[in-house]
């Protein structure tokens, strides 16, 4: 029976329509994909300790959980605090009793896609930086014998190790590898920017768009802030003051090459905005302080890296780079905090 | 002509057959895409390697190889610094601004 529901006789001008409709999404999309300032979906990880949902569930209780330091009374999180753009909002953070420590607790965010690891670079991937802060004596303080010895007399720990691990038991390699999954799901969620980048042309501001120009081009920003992840893992000294008379060697301590003298790595601006105090020792307030301090080329000339120099930004040149940054926050992620074995 | 003019004769022409077999060489890398764009350099003392900066941002190259340490500096795209090998042994080279640029120089007597 003939219907004209299934009438399927289309025009030629439909058709090169559809074709050309169809060719213009395959286009955008394949422009999105190749975007570099675009976060990949998923972050890399290594062979050995390929993520899967127990290796996260336990590297998200091993986050939270406050037994992993000497009193038990600090986690991951006291200073990782997703409120707090996983950061602690403070210039430097305070570890062990209450002590105050010399450097800024730099946000895990996007941390996965980093290629070294700490603000000097002394840890090479996240297993091996998952431990640190763990026994690092001004920090969490706990020695990781004791901290495997904790972990085994809690009976609730078992299970979940051997559901992640099979067979490899509670050890500081598992506990590292378990930590580690789990910081590789700390991702930075779609910004405005993201939005603006994928083809919607409302998604940011004008000024916003204009500062991202500045950004890549006049204020020369990108020369370190490069890519998706606004990094360029590498290391410089931009001349930031330090408080004390004793100036932080940063990545000197590591490599001792003159120009490794007060370098550290540049950081991720992916959610910069909620990440406030800045700089590795929390020097500025907001990111307009930021801005002036590139703007009149770093304060303290004596080792500069080579890329620093004066930028003649104006005023509103460096509203409209802020306005830009301020596009890099994500949507607000929804935060699982675990009840904790026994 | 005597003996003693044949004998330098000799002595020259085994120069001249020698010289080109132990002339230096130069080679050339280039700091590309935040790599060496050579992994790899098989070389004898004496060889001159370049390091020429090709990227947009700027780069380093130093070492602190027991063998042959050095620290060439920082310098911004299109600008070169040169290093002569003085020492036999393998050379571990990296661009201190970038750590995952390293490359190796395999320097033979």
């Amino acid at each position: 029976m003939p219907s004209k529901v299934f009438n399927w006789r289309i025009s030629l001008p439909q058709v090169l329509l559809l074709f050309f409709v169809l060719v213009g999404a395959a286009i955008a999309h394949e422009g999105a994909f190749n975007d570099p300032w675009l976060r990949p979906d998923a972050a890399p990880a290594p062979d050995d300790n390929l993520p899967n949902a127990s290796r996260v569930k336990l590297g998200e209780m091993l986050f939270w959980d406050p037994r992993l330091s000497r009193k038990s009374s600090m986690s991951c999180a006291s200073c990782h605090n997703p409120a707090l753009g996983w950061s602690d909002g403070l210039p430097t953070a305070v570890g062990f009793d209450m002590q105050i420590l010399g450097r800024a607790t730099p946000t895990i965010i996007n941390t996965a896609f980093n290629t070294i690891q700490m603000w000097d670079g002394r840890k090479a991937n996240l297993e091996e930086q998952a431990l640190g802060p763990i026994a690092a004596g001004g920090e969490m303080n706990l020695p990781l014998g004791e901290m495997v010895t904790r972990l085994q007399a809690i009976p609730g720990y078992k299970p979940e190790f051997d559901k992640a691990y099979p067979g490899q038991g509670i050890s500081e390699v598992t506990v590292a590898r378990a930590i580690a999954s789990f910081e590789r799901t700390v991702l930075s969620t779609e910004s405005p920017f993201d939005r603006w980048r994928k083809g919607d042309e409302k998604a940011i501001s004008p000024a916003a768009k204009h500062g991202f120009e500045l950004f890549t081009g006049k204020a020369n920003c990108a020369i370190c802030h490069q890519g998706y992840n606004f990094t360029d893992n590498g290391f410089h000294n931009i001349g930031v003051k330090d408080p004390g008379d004793t100036p932080d060697v940063g990545r000197f301590a590591q490599r001792k090459v003159k120009s490794m003298q007060g370098a550290f790595k540049t950081p991720t601006l992916r959610d910069v905005a909620l990440t406030a105090p800045y700089m590795r020792n929390g020097a500025y307030r907001t990111l307009t302080e930021v801005v002036e301090h590139y703007n009149r080329g770093g304060d303290v000339k004596d080792n500069l890296d080579i890329n620093m120099v004066a930028l003649n930004l104006t005023h509103e040149e460096c509203q409209d780079i802020v306005a830009f940054m301020e596009s890099l926050t994500g949507a607000p992620r929804v935060v699982n905090v675990p009840a904790l074995p026994h | 002509m005597n003996q003693s003019f044949f004998r330098t004769l000799a002595a020259c022409l085994t120069l001249s057959l020698l010289v080109p077999a132990y002339a230096s060489s130069t080679f050339a890398v280039g700091q590309l895409k935040k790599a060496f764009t050579v992994p790899v350099i098989k070389a004898k003392v004496g060889d001159v390697v370049t390091f020429k900066n090709e990227d947009e941002f700027a780069h380093n190259v130093f070492s602190l190889s027991e063998v042959q340490s050095f620290d060439l500096g920082s310098y911004k795209k299109g600008e070169s610094r040169t290093l002569t090998l003085t020492t036999p042994g393998t050379i571990e080279v990296e661009c201190a601004i970038h750590p995952e640029m390293k490359m190796k120089i395999e320097v033979a007597k």
